[in-house]
């Protein structure tokens, strides 16, 4: 029937609309749950997520020791080039020579924030950190040195 | 108690006493005049920022809150910027068309003011026609958004114009039989006697099913009319960058943006006289002492009240509702809101005539 349709669609239509406002007038009522984050104000307190990509760090531990064995696995991974790896050779005890890395250059005027040398590197010697204030007035200051100096090879790590 | 009839009344005594009639009633032109504009200038600011302060608690956020206490003068800002700012006129443009187009649909807002009873025995114009005269006189500006369009010698105000002249012309009609339906009650234009017709309850209460089917139609179609979300296709920004107005800069800008508002103003004063009962205070039939609380609050503030009220809905709307399709949006005027109101009138009338209103 066709009046009957009509009728339905009606109805229908009042009743969807209704639940639309329904749930706006809920969060209008419920002013407490704020999603705007007031940034500069609230920098101290701010939480970022724990996946949030800022830009590419090298965990050292107390000893000053990093994980990176200089293999270059980031820096073929980098679809744009922001890694260049510098590697030198170590003199063992019993006169053998090493990889070892000399400087991990990092450019993050390059980095798109991807994550993929994160990914490709095997012993889990890079991360992504939190920080995303990366203004700067000189373009040089964005091309960072990652492993600290003197600093070396944790033991073990292969 | 304090009253604006009573101060207008001291008003015309005094410059009767003081001037020669002709110049009384000229300088109390001036003074409707200026207290009008003032009003504009007033709506524009109050409902720009309630505007922005509803949209941003409704998506979670926090709104203007930099300028002045709590953001509340933002838009002073940013009417002072609109006024810096240079009134742009396009080379292809028609000059002259393109000139008169924001006043044009200004001075229709203005007119629309003049039958509005604002409070008890305060008002500019108080005419036999009101409602007559209102629904006559805003038909006009659909003139001035059409005139901005073509003058503006730009697709996009071009076809936001039509889009426009469309929507209005068609939405025009629901308005009316469902204010038709209220005045089949009544039995009168007069704005002033519409509002006295309701000291029992107000219409919205007093008829039934009808009455409440109408509102709802009312609210719709002049949501439609004020060219408002969900029915904002004459300035959609994602299709039409802002429709009729696009190539407008300035104060021209402004004209349009503030008429905007000024018309949901005057749609809302329309509705709430003919539903809620315009300056009437909240009275429940026979109940003598409710009422007589209820009369302590000045008619002036249950006049905004109620209006602000009905704005309040207008902006839900807006921030619940996706945008129809041009299809879509002629469709629910010709195919569901028309024939409803055409029923729904009928049985207003039978209402009416049998007498089973309150």
């Amino acid at each position: 029937m066709f009046i009957v349709d009509y009728v339905k669609d009606v109805y229908g239509a009042m009743k969807s609309l209704l639940v639309g406002m329904n749930r706006t007038g809920y969060y209008f009522t419920h002013h407490k749950e704020i999603i705007t984050e007031e940034y500069p104000d609230n920098r101290e307190t701010l939480i970022l997520p724990e996946r949030f990509r800022g830009e590419v760090v090298m965990a050292h531990d107390e000893n000053n020791e990093h994980a990176c064995t200089g293999c270059s696995a980031c820096e073929l991974a980098c679809p744009n080039g922001t890694i260049k790896i510098i590697n030198k050779f170590d003199i063992s005890p019993e006169g053998k020579k090493k990889k070892a890395i000399d400087t991990f250059v990092y450019h993050l005027e390059l980095c798109t924030m991807c994550g993929l040398c994160v990914e490709a590197c095997p012993t889990a010697a890079i991360n992504m950190a939190n920080t995303f204030e990366h203004s700067v007035f000189n373009r040089g200051q964005l091309t960072k040195r990652l492993n600290k100096p003197d600093s070396k090879l944790k033991a073990g790590v292969e | 108690m304090f009253s604006l009839e009573t101060l207008t009344k001291l008003v015309q005594d005094w410059l009767n006493k003081t001037f020669p009639p002709t110049w009384a009633l000229l300088i109390e032109f001036v003074i409707v005049g200026i207290l009008a504009i003032a009003l504009f200038a007033a709506l524009g600011l109050v409902l720009v920022i309630m505007e922005r302060k509803v949209a941003a608690w409704i998506q979670i956020r926090l709104g203007p809150n930099r300028v002045g206490p709590l953001g509340l003068l933002q838009s002073t800002a940013d009417t002072i910027k609109l006024i810096m700012k240079e009134g742009l006129t396009p080379d292809g443009a028609d000059k002259f068309l393109f000139n008169l187009a924001p006043f044009i649909v200004m001075i229709v807002s203005m007119l629309i003011l003049a039958p509005i009873g604002f409070a008890k025995g305060f008002h500019i114009w108080d005419i036999n026609i009101g409602v007559l005269y209102v629904s006559a006189i805003s038909s006009v500006s659909v003139i001035g958004i059409l005139i901005a369009g073509w003058a503006s010698n730009n697709k996009y105000s071009l076809l936001g114009a039509m889009r426009s002249g469309a929507q209005m012309v068609s939405y025009e009609l629901s308005v009316g039989l469902s204010v038709l339906s209220i005045i089949v009650l009544t039995g009168s234009l007069n704005i002033n006697d519409i509002v006295l017709s309701q000291q029992n309850g107000w219409w919205l209460f007093k008829a039934h099913i009808p009455a409440i089917i109408s509102f709802v139609i009312f609210i719709i179609a002049i949501t439609a009319e004020t060219n408002r979300a969900p029915f904002d296709l004459s300035e959609a920004e994602s299709e039409l960058t802002a429709g009729f107005h696009t190539e407008y800069s300035g104060m021209k800008f402004a004209l349009f943006f503030l008429s905007e508002y000024i018309n949901i103003f005057i749609v809302c004063a329309i509705g709430a006289t003919l539903f809620l009962g315009g300056w009437m205070p909240f009275h429940i039939g026979n109940w003598e002492s409710f009422n007589h609380i209820m009369d302590y609050i000045p008619s002036f503030f249950w006049f905004f009240g109620k209006t602000f009220f009905m704005i309040f809905l207008i902006m839900w709307f807006r921030w619940t509702f996706p945008r129809l399709r041009v299809d879509q949006l002629l469709n629910l005027e010709w195919k569901y809101l028309l024939p409803i109101s055409m029923v729904n009138l009928i049985v207003m009338t039978l209402v009416a005539i049998k007498g089973w209103h309150f």
